[in-house]
């Protein structure tokens, strides 16, 4: 089944950033959506202070559970979160997650783009895995206070999303909340600007180097249900896959590799359309171009 | 190069899928999903950076 769905990946990015904050009325008052919905994780990194989000943030749930004294680890959280990633695998970061659109976006920009090397590149990429285990689970988790109150430290110190999708708009619209903003706010918004600038000149730096929502859904992206694979009568080792490739995979080797976000750049660039993507039984060739 | 689509693969993807779904259900029973809902219905201080 040939079929052109890696085309409307933009269209898809931008459908589900919208999606997740659809409250667009909390845009303009300066407050959040607070109905029942927000109880549901959504599968991204998508901040639920955002005026406009609907969901919970998996990363802010999972830390709100683990900081809070009746419950030390929140099953439901990693619950859905091994749901995702079993079914989706990192198709999430390529497909869904607003944040990591926002950086393809800025990608796009006219300018020259910088290579990182290996022997830097490589080791960077581990870091994404020392945030999800120190600043997610284990400082949440053990720095608590005299009450036995934990802090969630990635949202507080590390997430850039939280500033541009939470602390910007509400900066901007809401003069009590306003008021409060110090030093923290403007750590986190030197941060963001960094993420932004970067951005430019290196494809997804967040999500390469310090997601640890990413780095979670990697976990899984060598057995979810969303596979590519190679047909290897078909390969003819012409080496296109790999130079297309935004994230720098080592293809056709490592076709499902943790760093593969399923952008689909490796199928539509296959003379041979040896690459195809798999939904279970599903399959999905894309279209040469 | 070979996707993971043997036997043990299934069984493996199944086994999370069931490990996931029991989480979950756990999540639910211990009231986790009203914490949830407590803490994102309201403004975090700490994601948008007003906490000092």
């Amino acid at each position: 089944m040939k079929k052109r769905l890696f085309r409307l990946r933009g269209w898809i990015q931008a459908g589900a950033a919208l999606l997740c904050n659809a409250y667009l009325r909390g845009f303009a008052q300066g407050r959040i959506y607070s109905g029942p919905s927000k109880a549901v994780c959504v599968p991204v990194l998508n901040c639920y202070s955002c005026p406009g989000a609907l969901g919970a943030c998996p990363i802010g749930a999972l830390q709100a559970v683990i900081t809070e004294n009746k419950h030390n680890f929140s099953f439901y959280v990693v619950g859905t979160l091994m749901l995702f990633g079993m079914l989706l695998g990192r198709l999430v970061c390529g497909f869904l997650c607003p944040f990591g659109w926002i950086q393809e976006l800025l990608n796009k920009l006219p300018g020259r783009k910088l290579h990182i090397p290996q022997k830097v590149d490589r080791p960077l990429r581990l870091f994404k895995y020392g945030v999800l285990l120190i600043f997610v689970l284990a400082l949440p988790m053990f720095a608590v206070d005299a009450f036995g109150l934990g802090a969630p430290w990635f949202c507080k110190w590390i997430c850039p999303a939280g500033t541009l999708e939470g602390g910007i708009p509400l900066a901007l619209t809401n003069e009590s909340l306003r008021a409060g903003f110090g030093l923290t706010f403007w750590w986190k918004l030197s941060l963001l600007l960094l993420t932004i600038v970067f951005s430019m000149f290196v494809y997804r730096p967040f999500c390469r180097y310090v997601c640890p929502l990413g780095a979670f859904y990697a976990l899984f992206n060598r057995f979810s249900l969303s596979q590519l694979q190679c047909d290897e009568d078909r390969c003819t080792s012409c080496g296109r896959c790999a130079r297309s490739c935004p994230m720098e995979v080592a293809l056709p080797r490592k076709v499902n590799s943790a760093e593969c976000i399923r952008c689909g750049k490796c199928m539509s660039t296959c003379p041979e359309s040896a690459i195809s993507f798999r939904f279970g039984r599903v399959e999905i060739k894309e279209e040469y171009r | 190069m070979k996707r993971a689509n043997g036997g043990a693969a299934r069984v493996l993807r199944a086994a999370v899928i069931a490990v996931a779904v029991a989480c979950i259900a756990i999540g639910a029973a211990r009231g986790e999903i009203a914490t949830v809902l407590q803490k994102a219905a309201r403004v975090c201080l700490e994601c948008i950076g007003a906490m000092g």
